[in-house]
């Protein structure tokens, strides 16, 4: 029996690290102010766990326990280190005036977790290691699991994860929620990186497949913790958008890999429950006044999201919001975009008039999605000739094998059709 | 703790504005100085001559070589500096910003090495 009950308090050490674990270590690096002597103290808690619960029992708030054996095994390291070298003897001597007093209170708990979110989205720290650290600290992924999902190697991913921490203790980037009037530009930053982590696993920048599941899904779970802890309207909005576009997953490629366009995808593929819970905060972000490109980008993936099928998409509205976006949000990608609703409403010609002038100003010469929309348009306008030479320019600048496919098979139908 | 803010200003920008203009800026200058000694954040800071009386000094093989300036071909040169005592990095950047050449050129914050001393 006793092995029983062993294994049941295994199970459940594995349930509090899957459920708690971030939120203590968001914790003890408020206590210990250091991210390694933190990750450290948080393995030896739950070693501790696994060896003291078994015998005196489950404490009736497991969190409280973790954080308190972690701090307390810190300290104890750091007294034991004392003995030998003199940094930190200050250290310990700092301890044991001001921590030990410490309440845990859940405001304090939540409000650690937000701590830990904006300083490794500090914009002090370059971008690819604010992913790199959001995922690794407050996601819990292991350094192998990023590093798979972006394509690098390990000891790259670690080295750049290795240089943050030591920039925000050498820097003394400050464990803090920011104060209210920086908080616009610094939660700007924060959802630029859980829209990056979105972006690269929705659609996989490099490599043979189109999306990469595990990121979309990781980007989504931090987004409805950032709405838990901070709703405001944008990051509600980047929730919404987040699941709207996730719900056509299923839709957007065939079993065997290949791209589905949006209009020729099978709605009925589409995941409901994301739509109807996408929508509804996409309403809250827009009520609220204060909202910004991603509720507005998210209003247009609502609008496409309720059109049964493509004929019945409301392109006027969609343009409306493009409007809206691009005084947002004035960039040469959102008027692109808002190119290609226009030739939705408007027909071919009018969209290809916009594309041309975007693309003789310069600025999206080398992407390749500008080129591969210009050459839908002239497809439809019957101007086969120039729209083979745009998908060729289009295939020349695509780095990912699902899109390369699907510009080589239109290169084909125009081929026969000439 | 310590941090330096290093000021790159563009010094062809600043040597073609109307004397008023420079006036101002100065004048702004002096301004945000008064406010850091107020505050308890200045330490220190210095505006540097222009950068073609720089000289760089190379020791390689035990022999010295020295060059005229550091990188003239560059758009912004370290123009001065102020020596500021911060609470962390974020207090620091917000000294920073206040800099008015940040709003022309850009600042560079660094921390300070603080060695152990027993």
């Amino acid at each position: 029996m006793r092995e029983d009950a062993a294994d049941q308090v295994r199970e459940l050490v594995d349930a509090v690290y899957r459920s708690d674990s971030r939120r203590v270590l968001a914790t003890l690096i408020r206590l210990l102010g250091d991210f390694d002597l933190a990750e450290e103290a948080l393995q030896d808690a739950f070693t501790a766990a696994l060896e003291g619960w078994p015998v005196d029992g489950v404490p009736a708030n497991p969190r409280a326990w973790l954080i308190s054996a972690g701090r307390f095994k810190a300290i104890d390291g750091i007294r034991r280190r004392a003995r030998f070298d003199i940094a930190s003897r200050t250290r310990a001597a700092q301890f044991d005036g001001g921590v030990a007093g410490f309440v845990e209170m859940d405001d304090a708990v939540e409000d650690d977790r937000l701590r830990l979110i904006f300083t490794c989205c500090h914009p002090a720290l370059p971008p690819d290691a604010q992913v790199a650290l959001t995922l690794r600290e407050v996601c819990g992924l292991t350094t192998e699991e990023i590093a798979r999902a972006f394509l690098t190697q390990p000891p790259t991913l670690a080295q750049r994860i290795v240089r943050a921490k030591a920039k925000i203790r050498d820097a003394r980037i400050p464990y803090e929620v920011p104060t209210r009037e920086d908080l616009p530009s610094r939660l700007d930053a924060v959802l630029q990186v859980v829209y990056l982590v979105f972006n690269e696993g929705y659609s996989a920048s490099s490599g043979t497949s189109l999306t990469r599941h595990d990121l979309s899904t990781e980007a989504i779970r931090l987004g409805r913790l950032l709405v838990e802890l901070l709703p405001e309207p944008e990051a509600v909005g980047l929730l919404a958008l987040m699941l709207l576009h996730e719900s056509r997953r299923a839709a957007r490629t065939t079993p065997a890999g290949a791209l589905v366009l949006l209009e020729e995808q099978d709605r009925s593929q589409w995941n409901r429950d994301q739509i109807v819970e996408g929508t509804a905060l996409v309403e809250r972000a827009l009520m609220s006044r204060r909202f910004g490109p991603y509720s507005l980008q998210a209003a247009i993936a609502a609008v496409h999201a309720e059109a049964p099928v493509a004929a019945a998409t409301d392109w006027a509205q969609i343009v409306g919001l493009y409007d809206v976006l691009f005084r947002a949000d004035p960039s040469p990608v959102v008027e692109l975009n808002r190119a290609v609703a226009v030739a939705m409403r408007d027909g071919p010609a009018a969209g290809l008039a916009l594309i041309d002038a975007i693309l003789a100003r310069g600025e999206l010469t080398d992407y390749h999605l500008a080129h591969s929309a210009r050459a839908d348009l002239c497809r439809r306008l019957g101007k086969q000739a120039e729209a083979a030479t745009a998908y060729r320019k289009a295939l020349d600048l695509s780095r990912q094998d699902p899109e390369r496919r699907y510009l080589e098979r239109r290169l084909r139908d125009i081929g026969t059709s000439i | 703790m310590r941090y330096l803010c290093l000021i790159y200003d563009e010094e062809k920008k600043l040597a073609s504005m109307p004397k008023s203009e420079s006036d101002a800026f100065m004048g702004e200058y002096f301004t945000f100085t008064d406010g850091i000694k107020k505050s308890g954040h200045h330490l220190g800071g210095e505006a540097l001559q222009p950068v073609h009386t720089a000289t760089t000094v190379r020791v390689r093989n035990g022999k010295m070589s020295t060059t005229d300036g550091p990188f003239a071909e560059t758009k912004e040169q370290l123009g001065g500096y102020y020596l500021i005592n911060a609470r962390d990095l974020n207090d620091a950047i917000q000294v920073a910003s206040r800099i008015p050449s940040a709003r022309l050129g850009s600042v560079e914050v660094r921390p300070i090495m603080e060695f152990d001393q027993q």
